[in-house]
C-alpha cells in the first residue's frame, strides 16, 4: 500500500451553497506530497487554503475529487471509504496557528493522550511522549500546563503531539502566525526536519514568505485555485 | 489517561464549589424525607414503646392521638375483668403551654398508671424514673428541662428527676411524663374563683335535676368538692391500654370489649395505622411532594451545571475528535464529571447531614433504605442530567478545533 506518497489529492473541489449562493472556494487543487517533502501552501486569505488543509485532514468532506493518503484512497468526492476519526488517528497529525493544546493536561500529557487514544499502553505512551518532547527540546517543561508555556514551546509540544502516531502526513494551519520571527523561522526548521527525519510528509498553510527556503515544494492557491509554485531557493 | 479527573483537577476550585451546591441541595433532599421519617417516628413512639396490646378509646372515636378522646377511669377495672386481660391501665395525653424561666414551655404530657407504671420504659438519658405518685416529672431533653429542675404547673410544682432523648409528641413537642393524678391535676387545674362558682352553679342546675329530685340528700354535697360526689366520676381518662395475658386468645379478649356500647377498640398496630393514615399523612404528602419538586430542581441544576461545563470545553472535544478520539471517550469524559458530581454531592450532603440534622428543631431519621434509594436517584439524574452536555458534544465538529 506504502507507495512512497504521503498524500496524493485529485481535482478537489469544495461548493457551499447552490443557485445564486453557491460559492466555489476550491476547484481542481491538486497536490502530491512524498513521505519527507515539506511542502508550503501560500496564498491570501479566502483562498482557499484552508479549505483544502481541512479536506485533505478528513474534517470538510470535498465536493468532488479524490484524496489518497499513504497509497490508501480514503475520500472519493464527499464519500468516506474508511472510519474517518479512526484514520486520521493513525495517519494525520495537525499543528495549528494557536497551537491548540488540551488546556487541562500539561505538555507530556498532550502528546500522551494522542497515543493513548491509538491504543498504546499508558506507561510506554509517556515514555515515548518524553523521549518526542526531549527530540523538540521541550522535555523540562513536560509537567508545565499550555499556560505556563511560551507560544514557541507550545507549538513544539503541539508538534511533538502531531508526531505522535507516526503519521505519515502533517497538517500545519499558519503555525508560525502567532510567534514572532525568530521563533517562527525556528519551528519552520522543525518541520523540515521532522520530515527528514520522520520520514512525515508536511503541509504547512503560511503567510510567512521569510522561511520559504526550508520548504522543498511550494503551492499557491488565489481564489480557490491550486498551482505548482516557483521551486524554493536552495533547495 | 482518566480526562474527567485530569479536567476536575484543572478546575478544581469552581468543580468544588459546584459540588458543595449540588451537597447541599441534595442535604435537603436528604433532610426531607428524614423529617418525614422523624414525623411518622415521633408519632408512633408512644404507640411502639409504650408496650400495649389493645387501646380501649371512647366509642366512635379514633383513639387520643388522633381525637379528643373520654372514657370514664372505672373502665380500667371492667377492663381488668375480662378474662384474658393481664393489665389495664389508663391513659391520659395532653399537650399544654406554660411559662416558665420567662420563656414559653410548650409540651405533651403523659399520665403514667402509678404504681403500675413508673416509666421503666423510658428512654432515659439522665436521671430516674418516677419514685413517687405525686410531683415529680420525667421530661425529655428537648424541653430544655435539667435534673433537679424544678418547674410549676398549675397550683403544683414538679421536680425534674429524669431526662429522656427523643421523646417527642406527633407534634413535635417534647413530652413530659408524671403520674396520671398528676396529669390530670395539671389538666384540669382551675382557680379557687371558678371552683366556687362551678359549686354554686351545680347546686342551681342540681334544684332543676330529676336525679335531685328523686334524692334531695345529694343538694347536700353539691357545695363540696367534686371527689366527694358519688354520682360524678374522676375527671376522666385519654384511653385504657389492655395488656393480654400470655397464652390468652387477643382476639377473644378484644371482642368481649368491642361488644361493650360505650368503647371502641383498636389494636397496636391499627392505632399506628390511624397515626400515619390520619395525623401525619398530609405532612407526609407535603414533604413527599416537595422532595419530588427539590429532586426536579437538583436535576435541573446539575443538567445545567455539566451543560455549562461541557461547553467551556467544547474546544477541547473538537480537539479530541480532530486528533481521532472516538466518541466513547467523550461521553466517558462528560459521564464521569456527571458521576463524580453526583457520587461527591452525595458525599457532602451525608457528612453535612449529619453534623446539621442534629440541630434542626425536628428530629430527622436517616434510615438506610431512605438513603440507598436517594443515592439510586441521585446517580439516575446524575446520567440523565448529563444527556444534554453529550448531545451538544457529540454535535461538535472537529472543525471547530481548525478555526
Amino acid at each position: 500500500m506504502h507507495d512512497g506518497f504521503a498524500i496524493q489529492t485529485q481535482a478537489l473541489s469544495k461548493v457551499y451553497g447552490s443557485g445564486n449562493t453557491e460559492v466555489v472556494a476550491m476547484h481542481d487543487a491538486t497536490m502530491t506530497v512524498r513521505r519527507g517533502e515539506v511542502v508550503a501552501l501560500l496564498g491570501p486569505s479566502g483562498a482557499g487554503k484552508s479549505t483544502f488543509l481541512t479536506a485533505i485532514g478528513l474534517i470538510n468532506p470535498p465536493t468532488s475529487g479524490s484524496v489518497k493518503i499513504d497509497g490508501q484512497l480514503v475520500m472519493d468526492g464527499p464519500d468516506s471509504h474508511t472510519n474517518l476519526r479512526t484514520f486520521r488517528r493513525k495517519h494525520i497529525g495537525f499543528v495549528f496557528q494557536k497551537s491548540n493544546l488540551i488546556p487541562f493536561l500539561s505538555a507530556i500529557e498532550n502528546v500522551q493522550i494522542a497515543m493513548e487514544l491509538n491504543g498504546t499502553a499508558t506507561r510506554s505512551a509517556r515514555k515515548q511522549a518524553m523521549e518526542l518532547l526531549d527530540y523538540l527540546g521541550v522535555a523540562d517543561r513536560a509537567d508545565g500546563l499550555p499556560t505556563a508555556l511560551s507560544g514557541g514551546q507550545q507549538q513544539r509540544v503541539a508538534v511533538a503531539r502531531a508526531l505522535a502516531n507516526k503519521p505519515s502526513i502533517i497538517l500545519a494551519d499558519e503555525p508560525t502566525a502567532a510567534l514572532d520571527s525568530h521563533r517562527g523561522q525556528q519551528v519552520m526548521e522543525l518541520f523540515a526536519q521532522v520530515a527528514h527525519e520522520q520520514g512525515a510528509g508536511v503541509v504547512v498553510v503560511t503567510h510567512d514568505h521569510r522561511s520559504l527556503s526550508v520548504f522543498d515544494t511550494i503551492y499557491e492557491m488565489e481564489d480557490g485555485l491550486m498551482r505548482k509554485g516557483e521551486q524554493p531557493k536552495g533547495s | 489517561m482518566n480526562l474527567a479527573s485530569k479536567d476536575i483537577r484543572h478546575s478544581f476550585g469552581r468543580f468544588a464549589l459546584t459540588t458543595v451546591g449540588i451537597g447541599m441541595l441534595l442535604m435537603i433532599v436528604m433532610g426531607m424525607g428524614g423529617i418525614y421519617r422523624g414525623i411518622e417516628g415521633d408519632a408512633t413512639l408512644l404507640i411502639n414503646s409504650i408496650g400495649t396490646d389493645i387501646w380501649i378509646v371512647q366509642r366512635d372515636t379514633r383513639g387520643p392521638f388522633a381525637e379528643v378522646s373520654r372514657v370514664p377511669t372505672n373502665l380500667v377495672d371492667r377492663a381488668s375483668s375480662v378474662p384474658g386481660v393481664a393489665t389495664a391501665r389508663e391513659f391520659v395525653y395532653h399537650t399544654i403551654q406554660r411559662e416558665h424561666a420567662g420563656r414559653p414551655l410548650r409540651m405533651s404530657v403523659l399520665g403514667l398508671s402509678w404504681p403500675t407504671d413508673k416509666g421503666d420504659w423510658l428512654p432515659l438519658v439522665a436521671g430516674r424514673t418516677l419514685k413517687q405518685n405525686h410531683y415529680e416529672m420525667v421530661a425529655d431533653k428537648s424541653l430544655g428541662l435539667y435534673l433537679g429542675e424544678r418547674c410549676r404547673l398549675g397550683k403544683d410544682t414538679y421536680t425534674v428527676v429524669g431526662i429522656t432523648a427523643n421523646m417527642i409528641s406527633s407534634s413535635g413537642d417534647g413530652i413530659m411524663a408524671v403520674t396520671v393524678d398528676d396529669a390530670q391535676a395539671i389538666q384540669f387545674d382551675t382557680t379557687g374563683e371558678a371552683v366556687r362558682l362551678e359549686r354554686a352553679a351545680r347546686e342551681a342546675r342540681g334544684v332543676r335535676s330529676e336525679l335531685v329530685a328523686k334524692q334531695p340528700s345529694m343538694l347536700e354535697l353539691a357545695d363540696r368538692p367534686a371527689n366527694e360526689l358519688p354520682a360524678l366520676a374522676r375527671p376522666q381518662v385519654s384511653a385504657v391500654m389492655v395488656r393480654v395475658a400470655p397464652g390468652a386468645d387477643a382476639q377473644a379478649v378484644s371482642d368481649i370489649i368491642a361488644g361493650w356500647g360505650d368503647v371502641s377498640i383498636f389494636s397496636q398496630q391499627s392505632q399506628r395505622d390511624l397515626l400515619i393514615k390520619g395525623t401525619v399523612d398530609r405532612a407526609r404528602r407535603q414533604i413527599g411532594l416537595i422532595r419530588v419538586l427539590l429532586t426536579g430542581v437538583a436535576a435541573i441544576v446539575m443538567a445545567l451545571i455539566l451543560y455549562t461545563l461541557t461547553l467551556d470545553k467544547i474546544h477541547s472535544i473538537a480537539l479530541l475528535k480532530l486528533i481521532g478520539a472516538p466518541n466513547t471517550v467523550i461521553l466517558g469524559l462528560i459521564l464521569q464529571q456527571a458521576l463524580f458530581l453526583g457520587v461527591l454531592g452525595y458525599v457532602i450532603a451525608y457528612v453535612l447531614g449529619q453534623k446539621i440534622f442534629p440541630n434542626f428543631p425536628r428530629r430527622v431519621i436517616l434510615i438506610n433504605s431512605d438513603l440507598i434509594q436517594l443515592a439510586g436517584i441521585v446517580l439516575l439524574i446524575s446520567v440523565v442530567s448529563s444527556l444534554l452536555g453529550i448531545w451538544k458534544a457529540l454535535r461538535v465538529s472537529p472543525n471547530e478545533a481548525v478555526g
